[in-house]
């Protein structure tokens, strides 16, 4: 190994050295100063926020008052609430669909833009566009594409005789959470395209030149090759993106901000509404600690369930 | 990205894993009629359909009023004698320019906070690795994982309590619990490939941690920086919810809560100024990123790839 150097204890004449030198030699002490900013900053803002709205979500604080034990009364409550329930209905349509499109068209992207293809730099800094764009700026360009009156889609539809009148795409319940999914998927589709094209760039050409020779067809050459070798990277991506998906905020709060009649509301908006609109914090917290367990299925869904063998990344089979 | 450097390697500093190869592999084998219906025709679609919300963003911020309404008389693809007027209002009116101001400055301090913390624990993680050093990386991705939207309650009564309460400060100190994960592990990426050898030099002729990491880590990482940075800046400017919870002033919101909170009056008029504020809200972050599209798809990738 080429680093003994800095990995062996230190020698015999440190010892000798006073306090003061030894401590300042000591891999613990420094790295105690360096570890300082990040573990103050994720100690304060991070962990201990995590630690605190669990325990709002057994008080019942409101804002601007602090709130007292009452046990799993806001987990009691939810449970006999029926637009929590719609809610979590709401998220888990909401991360499932737009989880599957978003991986399907990610994947085709990614093989398109694997091809020779004219401007191939040039287009793929284009397709990275959405995802640069704040969400809410785009969001909130849809919401003026997907608008009752003046929707561009109606305005289109209309004039190719397809519809009579104009289409109410955010007022109808299940058109505005298709809108919302619509919404999601185009703005997640970049992200995907452009991590899976770095994980088929690492695909060696010549192994599909060999399948090709051997008479593989295009099915046979992406199901045994591309999509075997592009495993893990689909595992990290997809679990990624099915974090970001369920926890969604922005991009409903800009659009439908839940409506109509709670028909897109998501866990995450449903809290922001309780726990800061209404001023029920506790509750508003109740429902965000409900997410962990939801979360942590989808996650182990996604990471365990794409995660092949690790042989594929490196390792060896255990 | 991870595997091992050997001693021979020569020292370069990491580049930006580029998409920029002009490999034809196999392409030649596909005749120009099949790859039209195969390959342009279908990204020609998927291209039109990412780009038309901008398209549509830019034209309701230069079209006047009366074509925005009147669908019939004029087509709405298009515009007549187009006018400034929505940037104008958007300008001198309203207080968008202190809103990207303020977007600006909270987004380059809180990018310039992590950065210092993220150097700092990536250096120690990877190359002072003190006990327990490998759980603590473990720990950051970990934190990586932990969504703002189950933090933004607790995180409001403790900003509130705090006393950061409507300042731009609270984002400033929030937005690296977001930040500091993410760029933690891309420079840890980074900073394994550079060679020990280097260290060992500079610590034989007597150079302190800090000294070496000043002098011979970063301008080799300085890549990596870039890329940390690039993507922290967009993710602090697209940040929301945080930014939507701890202000409530006018003068202190950031412009995406602004756009969504203040055009939002029932007018039926707002359209044209709500697509010029989202307009010039995303412009400065395709301008960076046009410039830097390698470090940024770099940073995209890498966190990712780890």
């Amino acid at each position: 190994m080429a680093d003994t150097a800095l990995t062996q204890p230190a020698p015999a004449a440190f010892a000798s050295r006073s306090a003061w030198a030894r401590l300042r030699a000591s891999r613990g002490w420094s790295g105690f100063w360096f570890m300082l900013p990040t573990s103050l900053i994720l100690g304060l803002f991070l962990a201990y926020p995590l630690l605190k709205g669990i325990w709002l979500s057994f008080t019942n604080a409101r804002i601007g008052r602090d709130g007292q034990f009452i046990g799993l009364e806001n987990y009691a409550w939810l449970w006999d609430d029926d637009v929590f329930w719609l809610a979590v209905f709401n998220t888990c349509l909401y991360t499932l669909v737009a989880s599957v499109v978003k991986f399907a068209v990610g994947l085709y992207v990614a093989l398109l833009l694997n091809k020779h293809i004219p401007f191939k730099s040039l287009v793929r800094s284009v397709v990275l566009i959405p995802f640069v764009v704040p969400t809410v700026l785009s969001a909130i360009a849809f919401w003026w594409i997907f608008d009752s009156q003046f929707s561009i889609i109606s305005w289109s539809l209309r004039h190719l005789g397809v519809i009579d009148g104009n289409i109410d795409f955010l007022g109808d319940p299940n058109l505005a959470r298709a809108c919302v999914i619509f919404a999601n998927i185009w703005r997640g589709v970049p992200f995907i395209a452009i991590t899976l094209l770095a994980g088929l760039q690492t695909v060696s050409p010549s192994l599909y030149e060999a399948a090709t020779i051997d008479g593989a067809s295009n099915w046979q050459i992406f199901s045994r090759i591309t999509l075997p070798l592009l495993t893990p990277i689909i595992a990290v991506v997809m679990t990624f993106s099915v974090l970001f998906t369920f926890t969604d905020f922005q991009l409903i709060w800009a659009m439908t901000r839940g409506g109509p009649v709670n028909a897109t509301h998501l866990m995450a908006t449903l809290s922001y509404q309780r726990g800061i609109l209404s001023g029920t914090l506790g509750e508003g917290a109740a429902i965000a600690t409900a997410m962990v367990p939801f979360l942590l299925v989808a996650i182990g869904i996604s990471w365990f369930g794409l995660q092949r063998r690790a042989w594929q990344s490196g390792g060896t089979d255990r | 990205m991870s595997a091992p450097v050997s001693p021979v390697a020569p020292i370069v500093a990491p580049r930006p894993a580029g998409l920029t190869d002009d490999t034809e592999g196999m392409a030649y084998l596909d005749k120009l009629p099949r790859r039209l219906v195969t390959t342009y025709l279908p990204l020609l679609v998927i291209l039109v359909v990412l780009l038309f919300p901008f398209y549509w963003m830019v034209l309701t911020a230069i079209k006047p009023d009366e074509q925005l309404i009147d669908m019939e008389r004029y087509n709405p693809f298009l515009v007549v004698s187009p006018t400034l007027k929505h940037i104008n209002k958007l300008l001198f009116e309203t207080q968008y320019p202190r809103w990207l101001w303020n977007t600006m400055y909270v987004s380059v301090a809180a990018t310039a906070l992590s950065l210092f913390a993220s150097v700092l624990a990536a250096y120690a993680c990877v190359r002072i690795r003190y006990r327990g050093a490998s759980w603590v990386g473990a720990a950051i991705f970990l934190a990586y994982l932990v969504p703002p939207s189950i933090l933004f309650i607790p995180l409001a009564t403790i900003v509130q309590a705090y006393g950061l309460f409507d300042s731009p400060l609270a984002l400033i100190l929030v937005y690296p619990t977001v930040l500091i994960p993410f760029s933690t592990w891309l420079l840890m990426g980074y900073f394994k490939t550079i060679p020990y050898e280097l260290e060992e030099c500079a610590l034989m002729d007597g150079a302190s941690r800090w000294q070496i990491l000043v002098k011979i880590i970063l301008p080799l990482a300085l890549p990596g920086l870039i890329s940390a940075g690039i993507f922290s800046l967009t993710l602090c400017w697209n940040e929301f919810i945080y930014a939507l919870t701890f202000l409530s002033s006018t003068q202190n919101k950031t412009v995406p809560i602004a756009v969504v909170s203040e055009f939002v009056d029932g007018d039926i008029y707002r359209w044209g100024s709500l697509m010029a504020g989202a307009l010039l809200g995303s412009l400065p972050l395709v301008i960076l990123y046009s410039f830097f599209v390698e470090y940024y798809v770099s940073a995209l990738t890498g966190a990712v790839k780890e």
